[in-house]
């Protein structure tokens, strides 16, 4: 979470206020955090519609086994847009170690400290059409942080967790797959339990897609800042220079 | 251990001649996984090795396990071996009956202390002080411990002894358990199926009286020279699954052609076992060749995961059984209708305060 931004103390603000500068736009994104959030869309999209498509498959094809391989090739698709969803969050956890402070909103949700429930309160106050104004924020408003970090992190460490285990048994007993994440399918009971768990992980998720989705164009209409246009230029734009 | 016979001797005995003897040998290195350098090993240690008794106890159980075991393909696997176990205990198949055959797997426990393998068939029931089955009088979780004690290693045949099988399938009105739940503290091989088969079961003794180990074993402790693989893994029908083409219902033109049976709820994908490989009855054949999905028997808790012809599980919650795809429509249907909800009140507040709205 970053906190409401334009809050200088209080005297200071008061002597200031004629001069306070306008801030209209700040840098929020790095561009490997924007490719990250965009290469991570992608995969995801092609994880679900293929992952739908493994879990309930398309009608049979027609002709010789020969001359087909669409499961094949979906299979390949899932298994591929899976390593890149792996790879890309692992980079994605690198860059909150080097990148700008932004970059770790994602993994830590300060739930530790009073202000952030206060404002995470009034959020929901906001989505609740109790409150007139929004408040302005750099980075994700405690809400937001909070779906990101509940539903979205632990959402897809648990589909690369389970879905590794299940790439395991394709590549057979001790692959690597098996070696790291194989222990997961006696934990859950067995192959049949973590291919249930994984189909309702995906499910997890497109709900977070959507309330994601939806959420981002609301408030790039409605909140005082830019949403959509931050993730691909990496500048936050002010709709206002009001404090707070 | 001098007045023991070896299992060569045991083999002579019966009117196994030299040549079947070595040809089992070699069968046996090759049905291990072992290459050929392996079989004089075996005909070595069989011919050396005092054999090693084997109690077998049943507990809980439908002795379908017995009846796969005795229809082994090698007649000399079912002969030998066999009749080395029925000589110590086993209250099915064995001659003696009552006080004898008690008195029969005591003198067994005693005189091979430490050294016999305890073969379990069936499992434990805890309620009631384990009075769900009782074995000459007394519980067979008692008998189970007693005898477990002094084992050099057990093995836990089929799903019940392994995973708990149907009479532990919700909800388990007797607390019926899988053995490793009351024997903690000796290695146990599980050699999960319902029931195993007989091969499977044969080769898995044969490797431990030949060889005095236990096989490698996977993480749940299964043999894995043969549960390291799916029975989807080495499918005949498998090219069928990766082209595309199933089976949609039965007696359909894909039922006709063979095709793969994964959408009528086959379980090959998720279930490790030997049958696609090793088949049935001398290698005939095994469910999905007769047309049938398999069921998965071979894994822990298959009673309860649902139809065996759904491919995707069932979801037990508050007595309404779905699949991971109907809870997912109606949670995404109830979120999006949610959303256009509160678009809708979004845009008529946006609305209404268009014009107050301080710009």
């Amino acid at each position: 979470m970053t906190m409401a931004v334009n809050k200088p103390e209080p005297a200071k603000a008061q002597q200031d206020a004629p001069l306070q500068r306008k801030q209209t736009a700040v840098f929020v994104y790095e561009w490997p955090l924007r490719l990250w959030h965009w290469v991570t869309v992608f995969s995801v999209l092609i994880l679900c519609v293929t992952g739908y498509f493994i879990g309930a498959p398309l009608p049979s094809m027609p002709g010789e086994a020969i001359d087909n391989y669409l499961m094949g090739y979906i299979r390949f698709a899932h298994f591929s847009a899976g390593y890149v969803l792996a790879v890309g969050f692992v980079g994605r956890i690198y860059w909150a170690f080097v990148g700008n402070s932004h970059a770790r909103e994602l993994f830590v949700v300060p739930l530790h400290k009073k202000a952030w429930w206060k404002e995470a309160w009034h959020e929901v106050r906001w989505y609740l059409f109790l409150e007139r104004v929004p408040k302005k924020y750099i980075g994700h408003n405690p809400v937001g942080q909070a779906a990101m970090f509940f539903m979205f992190v632990l959402g897809n460490i648990f589909m690369i967790f389970t879905g590794f285990a299940l790439y395991g048994e394709g590549l057979g007993m001790d692959s690597w797959a098996d070696q790291a994440f194989g222990w997961l399918i006696p934990l859950m009971g067995q192959s049949q339990d973590v291919h249930t768990w994984h189909h309702l992980g995906m499910w997890y998720l497109i709900i977070f897609v959507m309330i994601h989705v939806y959420v981002a164009i609301r408030e790039d209409i409605m909140s005082r800042q830019s949403l959509i246009s931050t993730m691909i230029g990496g500048w936050r734009m002010f709709k206002d220079d009001r404090p707070d | 251990m001098s007045e023991i016979e070896t299992f060569y001797q045991v083999m002579r005995r019966q009117g196994i001649t030299r040549r079947s003897f070595l040809k089992y040998c070699s069968l046996t290195a090759a049905a291990l996984g072992l290459g050929p350098t392996f079989a004089p090993q075996i005909a070595n240690a069989m011919e050396t090795k005092p054999r090693t008794p084997v109690v077998w106890l049943h507990g809980l159980e439908c002795t379908c396990c017995s009846e796969s075991f005795i229809r082994s393909a090698h007649p000399l696997v079912k002969d030998v071996v066999l009749s080395m176990i029925s000589l110590d205990y086993d209250d099915t198949l064995m001659a003696a009956a009552g006080h004898h055959a008690e008195q029969a797997l005591e003198d067994t426990i005693q005189k091979y202390k430490g050294e016999y393998i305890l073969a379990v068939e069936g499992n434990p029931p805890l309620n009631e002080d384990g009075m769900f089955c009782i074995v000459g009088g007394k519980p067979f979780l008692d008998q189970l411990k007693h005898a477990a004690k002094d084992a050099k290693a057990i093995i836990a045949w089929g799903s019940c002894a392994s995973w708990g099988c149907v009479q532990a399938a919700r909800p388990n009105p007797t607390q019926a358990v899988p053995i490793h739940k009351v024997i903690t503290d000796k290695p146990i091989i599980k050699v999960p199926g319902c029931p195993p088969i007989a091969e499977v079961m044969t080769g898995v003794i044969t490797y431990m009286l030949t060889f005095g180990r236990l096989p490698e074993l996977d993480r749940q402790g299964r043999p894995k020279m043969f549960y390291s693989q799916r029975i989807h893994d080495k499918c005949y029908r498998r090219p069928h699954f990766d082209a595309g083409q199933f089976v949609e219902s039965w007696d359909d033109e894909g039922a006709r052609k063979g095709h793969c049976l994964y959408k009528v709820g086959c379980k090959g994908p998720t279930t490790y076992n030997a049958c696609s490989t090793v088949r049935w009855n001398e290698g005939t054949s095994f469910p999905i060749q007769a047309g049938h999905g398999c069921i998965g028997c071979s894994e822990d808790g298959f009673w309860d995961k649902g139809s065996f012809y759904d491919r995707l599980s069932n979801i037990p919650q508050f007595g309404i059984e779905q699949n991971a795809d109907q809870i997912g429509t109606a949670v995404a249907g109830t979120v999006g209708a949610g959303i256009a909800a509160h678009a809708a009140v979004s845009a008529i507040k946006r609305a209404q305060h268009k014009g107050d709205q301080p710009a």
